[in-house]
């Protein structure tokens, strides 16, 4: 399969781009035909074999259905659809029609990367790749060797946006299987503060994989949404990686609801004093999803905080795997870091490999972690019960209860919203109505 | 504070109490491994076929497998050809009685403070003395087989009790295991057998006390404890080695087996050279350690504590089979100067309702690295299994690390398992508070490490903790800041 994308590459190099971007593109390439997909003797995908993705040939997908996307069918797909400034891509095409960036403040640069790339190149050039590293990860390798189209975000020192950015990845191949290598640039001058939400959605069996970077400046206060609602046959595979200047703030919420393989990699860098990170997950999945999130928090310098929880809810056949580092570096005194991973197992089928890591190499440090695995309380289910609710929906509303935790803590509140009401759906078929 | 630092230091420069050489004539075969020196050293114990048979078949295994290199800890390649794989204290006629045990020998172990002849009257603690490749003496041996119980040196067992060696041996951990684990299966020399037959419980703490003299020797024991049905024994293991430049490899293996309602604890205070302060020399300490729970209602209970050796790298394990059974895992490991540690623990519950505890406690101080890594294993037939994880770090110098690297594999709803781990170096106000009321850094340091450990010392058996609290005291001082 390898020479596939090998040949999808040579078919889609463009002679006009930036001289720098096809040599991005050319190490992306060859980068990820010496590394080939990962398997599972790797320590970092012990758990998740990618197998179901290296064996299917994928399309990149054309331009020509972008016209053909309308208003109507991305109301329906997305998630939720709030008022502000957005950008839609349909199979990794930016979508003009359905993009909104009317009332940005004025510096604010965002538009779509291939926009970007013809009119930022300088900034781009100094920043993409900086936040991620391809040399042993062969998706992020792979979003080098196509790397195209995406989002490019840039807020000038001291910009705070009103509204959250949406970016909206739809995937619909219309009975082919797509693939798209989707990247967001996003660059945070000193003191500004954005919310970014993105949403990715789509329809039938395709591929994501997608690289975000955030480069945080001096005092930015960034909040990243991150939703994964693909369609239960589609692969998602996400590379997320963060830079943090002094006392800048990144919080980040990611859920993952869909795809029938998922897996999130997320990593931030502290990367001077003051800076903290806030990461919190949710996933919940059923029949046999496979959803798996790689979280790594770098304490590189001192003086810095982090906190994580992660929540996991598995039915069915799922399967779950949470691997969470934190590595404090040898200076990184006064370090303080928390990390949670909480996982709620609804069958008897359903399998969860949890690791947390702590790997400490300073000594004035408060680190902790913990990881709990167990099922319904069935006090907690009595208590529900022997007040007249029956055992389906105590059951439910336990779960909803261990859910919202991690959805209480955004900000967004039509999203809140939105997402407490599917996830009630989810649990509670038919009494979406109720909630 | 640099001053009493200064003094701490000085106090840690103590040398390795353990660390002298006994001039004595030795019996070695020739350096370097292949089938010959396999055969040689089962021809040296008049091993019956079966035993030269399996240690072939593991020599050849292990010719087909690579060391394996995901381990925590790093060190240069060990050439497996350097190494002495035999060299026993010459001995004119197998002795009847201890008091016929080597004077030279007998003095060893009086300087280590087990005195293979005041012991049986003093201590009441039954020893098994491992002195290099041999077992050169066993304490009690009278009074425990009026009741049944079997505790001799392996290649006694071998000879005396074919039928029980053949069918234990190698049941929890197989020739074919891992890279140390089979390298031990070809060429172990000696060891600690015991058996305790149905409804037993041992009267008194058997005790194996392991001693490397010889020089450019590797130590390559095994122990096999089978607790019959319904039977009690609590084993001690202990160890040293003298001060060199080289390292030197001690790749042992441990084999418990627990019957229905049977119980074993084991408890460790492993002591070897741990090198010098620049980390110089020391003992490799390789070690294959599993327990299986065979029955119902059995209980395996590991207890360690690491202080000595410049790497330790081993996972005392319970494998809980049968229904109801109970694993434990209560451990110290200490690395100061150049020592590396990475040792923990691997509970892999089979059984329904099965029970597991981790309790690691990891201190790090000097330039030491201590990993924490375990893995707990809930497999789809462990209906109600239950594990708590507790895995503590105490960080002393900033040159030191603390990694923790816990594997949760759950494939059972109804399993209920927690994992917590915390890292933190000793609490400024804490020591404040004891300063305050007048005790010494020092005195206070101890004690807050002493209370972090306490929760380990108190599973330990009497004779152990006290020796556990000292050994801990000495290898620590200096290293706070």
């Amino acid at each position: 399969m390898l020479a596939s994308y090998q040949q999808a590459y040579e078919r889609s190099l463009d002679p006009k781009a930036p001289a720098f971007l096809r040599e991005r593109r050319q190490a992306g390439i060859e980068r990820f035909a010496a590394l080939g997909f990962p398997n599972r003797r790797m320590e970092e995908w012990k758990y998740t074999s990618v197998e179901p993705i290296a064996s299917r040939e994928f399309q990149l997908g054309g331009d020509k259905e972008v016209a053909r996307f309308t208003l109507e069918e991305m109301h329906r797909m997305a998630f939720c659809v709030m008022p502000g400034p957005r950008l839609v891509f349909l199979n990794g095409h930016f979508h003009p029609a359905l993009s909104d960036l009317s009332g940005l403040p004025a510096g604010v640069r965002c538009k779509s990367l291939a926009q970007a790339l013809q009119e930022d190149a300088a900034s781009l050039e100094a920043h993409l790749g900086r936040q991620v590293d391809s040399k042993d990860r062969a998706f992020v390798a792979l979003n080098d060797a196509f790397l195209q189209n995406g989002a490019y975000l840039f807020l000038p020192r001291g910009t705070v946006l009103p509204q959250p950015i949406q970016l909206l990845f739809v995937s619909h191949g219309n009975g082919t299987a797509v693939v798209s290598h989707p990247r967001v640039l996003v660059v945070a001058e000193a003191q500004s503060q954005a919310t970014l939400i993105e949403t990715y959605v789509g329809q039938g069996a395709y591929f994501t994989n997608a690289v975000t970077e955030i480069a945080a400046g001096e005092g930015a206060v960034i909040e990243h949404i991150k939703l994964q609602g693909e369609s239960e046959s589609a692969f998602h595979i996400a590379s997320i990686g963060v830079r943090q200047s002094r006392d800048s703030q990144y919080t980040s919420h990611s859920l993952s609801l869909g795809a029938a393989l998922a897996r999130n990699d997320l990593g931030t860098v502290l990367d001077a004093e003051g800076a903290g990170a806030t990461l919190n997950g949710l996933y919940m999945v059923s029949g046999s999803q496979h959803v798996d999130n790689h979280t790594n928090i770098d304490h590189a310098k001192p003086h810095c905080t982090s906190a994580e929880l992660y929540k996991g809810i598995l039915d069915g056949k799922s399967q779950g795997v949470f691997n969470g580092r934190i590595l404090v570096r040898p200076d990184a005194q006064k370090t303080s870091s928390q990390q949670s991973n909480k996982n709620l197992i609804l069958s008897d089928d359903a399998l969860i490999n949890t690791k947390p890591l702590l790997e400490i190499y300073a000594n004035d440090v408060k680190c902790n972690h913990g990881a709990t695995i167990g099922r319904l309380d069935a006090n907690q289910v009595f208590y529900l019960r022997s007040r007249g609710i029956d055992a389906a929906l105590a059951r439910s509303i336990l779960t909803y209860a261990f859910a919202s935790d991690v959805v209480a803590l955004m900000r967004q509140e039509p999203l809140r919203e939105r997402l407490q009401q599917w996830i009630f759906a989810r649990l509670m078929p038919g009494k979406e109505a109720a909630a | 504070m640099t001053e009493t630092n200064q003094a701490l230091e000085e106090i840690t420069g103590q040398e390795y109490k353990y660390g002298f050489v006994t001039s004595i004539e030795e019996d070695r075969i020739p350096k370097g491994l292949n089938e010959d020196i396999v055969r040689l050293i089962s021809a040296k114990k008049n091993e019956p076929p079966f035993m030269l048979e399996w240690r072939l078949r593991a020599y050849r295994h292990w010719l087909t497998m690579q060391e394996p290199t995901w381990q925590n800890v790093r060190y240069p390649k060990i050439d497996y050809n350097d190494i002495y794989y035999y060299s026993a204290p010459k001995q004119k006629a197998k002795p009847k009685s201890l008091d016929e045990v080597d004077p030279e020998i007998r003095e060893t172990f009086n300087k280590l403070g087990i005195s293979l002849a005041e012991q049986e009257r003093l201590t009441g603690v039954a020893v098994d003395a491992v002195f290099d490749s041999v077992s050169v003496g066993t304490t009690f041996k009278g009074k425990l087989k009026e009741m049944g119980i079997i505790f001799c040196s392996f290649s006694e067992a071998v000879l005396e009790h074919p039928d029980l060696v053949k069918k234990y041996l190698g049941s929890v951990v197989p020739y074919s295991d891992n890279y140390f684990a089979t390298l031990n299966s070809a060429v172990f020399s000696d060891g600690s057998f015991v058996y305790i037959p149905k409804g037993v419980r041992c009267p008194m703490e058997l005790s194996t006390y392991f001693r490397i003299n010889a020089s450019e020797t590797g130590q390559f024991e095994r122990t096999l404890i089978v607790a019959d049905e319904g039977s009690y024994v609590s084993y001690l293991e202990g160890c040293t080695a003298p001060m060199r430049d080289e390292n030197q490899l001690h790749a042992a293996v441990v084999e418990l087996v627990a019957l229905g309602d049977a119980q074993i604890k084991y408890s460790t205070v492993q002591n070897w050279y741990p090198g010098d302060k620049e980390g110089k020399g020391g003992i490799y300490n390789f070690v294959t350690k599993r327990g299986k729970c065979a029955g119902e209602n059995s209980k395996i209970s590991w207890t360690q504590v690491e202080t000595g050796s410049a790497i330790t790298w081993k996972y005392p394990s319970c494998i809980l089979q049968g229904d109801n059974s109970v694993g434990e895992f209560y451990s110290v490991a200490v690395t100061n100067n150049y020592q590396q540690a990475d040792t923990g623990t691997k509970m892999i519950h089979i059984g329904k309702n099965t029970r597991s505890t981790i309790v690691s406690k990891g201190i790090s101080a000097g330039h030491g690295q201590n990993t924490y890594r375990g893995l707990v294993k809930i497999n789809k037939g462990a209906e109600g299994a239950r594990n708590y994880s507790q895995c503590d770090s105490l960080l002393m110098g900033d040159k030191c690390g603390a990694h923790t690297f816990p594997y949760i594999e759950i494939k059972n709803s109804s399993a209920q398992m927690e994992h917590e781990a915390t890292t933190s170096k000793i609490g400024e106000d804490q020591l404040f508070y004891c300063k305050q009321r007048g005790i010494s850094e020092e005195d206070a340091v101890n004690m807050i490490v002493n209370g972090f450990c306490k929760q380990v010392f108190k599973e330990l058996p009497m004779e152990f903790a006290v020796e556990a609290q000292k050994l801990l005291s000495v290898s620590l001082e200096g290293s706070v800041g």
